[in-house]
């Protein structure tokens, strides 16, 4: 039976890993390389690397980093933040990065993801996607949560899928460093709406939230950062309270 | 030296990697002279299988893939193109394992990723890992069930997960993204015996 995937997610900045709540006020919580290579000890599914400082500094890649984890950890993972050319991804995929993530570039231009799904397969292409419910909408944001733009979440999702992605990671601003949980309503609808996986970020704070997000949520995989980086929740106790649920987990 | 059959198909990084890892030396190639004479090759994949048989006709390792006579091991793509058609672009494979590779139907989300269980594990490839061990899967195509099949998994159906003929042997999973029991399997396809 496939699994629900636990993802560690490591913030980058300036080669370092941090975690803001609301993504302000940065922390630091170590080396990136080490951390993921805990991680992968530790019985996590997969890593996302996001360069938080890449999309408003414009910096390319993560290219060199990306080389190390690849030597390093032996479980996949996913490299985000700032890309927006099909140069960025054949340089990151080359390095050693199994996924990459897409985001505002996305927004900007939706023709690229057909393009990279196209030219390096859908299994490759997650698109990042950060809303926000304004009224009773929920709308698409960009550059971490700062920009919002008109676009209603459940459209984009639609059309993304339609357009090649493989995966998608959304992101709840408003449950984002809260840790009262995902964004479980939101998460079940594109869950049934689309037939790729999607992967439910944003609001972790205990196992509990875990649980709902896969039950209520439906989502496949579910991604946090702070929990994990400072130790609250360990993956291999919060894989062992997840099966004692019944949801199926790689222990 | 192990020859890992180099025609543009993605992420091979990973695979080197962990081949280092074992200690093992790989060189990425589309050389046919230094591939045929590699004490074992490995055929990787990934992305769309039309424009990968596009690649390995443009290159002649349509042909010489089939003549290869060392323990050559098809991952993921490089598996399902060991078949001899794929619906994926409906093209012909390499036909050296007798199936039609198929897609996953929408009862499920396609691609199937993440880990999965492998299961009813009889080969040697296999030594060591337990049956329902987990492995690392991201695919929209799989094979079907066949004389070759020896390892299976399920999603959506039970299906081949990995399969051998004669020195020919594949695997749907990534072994190199596959932790500490993926990087058994690596380590013995590499001790199989010539």
């Amino acid at each position: 039976m496939l699994t629900k995937r636990i993802i560690p997610c490591l913030d980058i900045k300036d080669g370092r890993t941090v975690k803001g709540v609301n993504f302000l006020n940065l922390r630091d919580a170590g080396d990136p390389v080490e951390l993921a290579a805990q991680y992968a000890e530790q019985a996590a599914d997969e890593l996302v690397f996001l360069d938080i400082s890449a999309t408003e500094q414009k910096r390319k890649t993560l290219a060199n980093l990306v080389l190390k984890v690849a030597a390093t950890i032996d479980i996949p993972f996913t490299v985000g933040g700032g890309i927006s050319s099909i140069e960025d991804v054949a340089i990151l995929l080359k390095n050693g990065a199994d996924k990459v993530s897409i985001n505002s570039a996305a927004v900007k231009n939706p023709e690229l993801i057909s393009n990279l799904s196209n030219q390096f397969g859908s299994q490759c292409i997650v698109v990042a996607v950060d809303a926000k419910k304004i009224g009773e909408k929920w709308k698409v944001h960009l550059v971490g949560g700062k920009i919002q733009t008109e676009i209603d979440l459940f459209e984009w999702v639609k059309e993304l899928e339609h357009r090649g992605a493989g995966e998608i990671l959304f992101t709840s601003m408003d449950h984002d460093g809260t840790k009262k949980g995902f964004a479980n309503e939101v998460l079940s609808r594109l869950s049934e709406e689309n037939n790729i996986p999607i992967i439910a970020s944003g609001g972790a704070g205990n196992i509990s939230h875990f649980v709902d997000a896969f039950t209520i949520g439906k989502a496949d995989a579910a991604l946090a950062a702070s929990v994990f980086h400072f130790d609250e929740i360990s993956i291999i106790d919060l894989k062992h309270k997840l099966k004692q649920q019944q949801i199926a987990v790689r222990i | 030296m192990i020859a890992i059959i180099d025609y543009e198909a993605g992420n091979v990084k990973s695979l080197q990697f962990a081949l280092e890892r074992l200690g093992v030396k790989s060189i990425l190639t589309a050389d046919p002279k230094i591939i045929i004479n590699a004490e074992k090759v490995i055929f990787p994949g990934q992305g769309a299988a039309a424009s990968a048989m596009k690649k390995l006709k443009d290159s002649g390792l349509d042909t010489l893939i089939p003549k290869l006579k060392q323990p050559v091991l098809g991952i993921c793509l490089g598996m399902q193109l060991l078949c001899d058609f794929t619906e994926e672009g409906n093209v012909n494979a390499l036909g050296i394992i007798s199936g039609k590779v198929k897609r996953f139907s929408d009862n499920v989300k396609v691609p199937q990723m993440g880990w999965n269980t492998i299961s009813g594990l009889q080969n040697p490839l296999f030594n060591n890992i337990k049956n329902y061990e987990f492995m690392y899967l991201i695919h929209s195509y799989f094979v079907p069930l066949l004389a070759e099949t020896i390892a299976v998994s399920q999603y959506d159906l039970i299906y081949s997960v990995a399969v051998q003929k004669n020195n020919f042997y594949g695997v749907q999973f990534h072994p190199e993204k596959s932790s500490k029991a993926g990087q058994q399997i690596l380590h013995n396809f590499l001790n199989l015996s010539p």
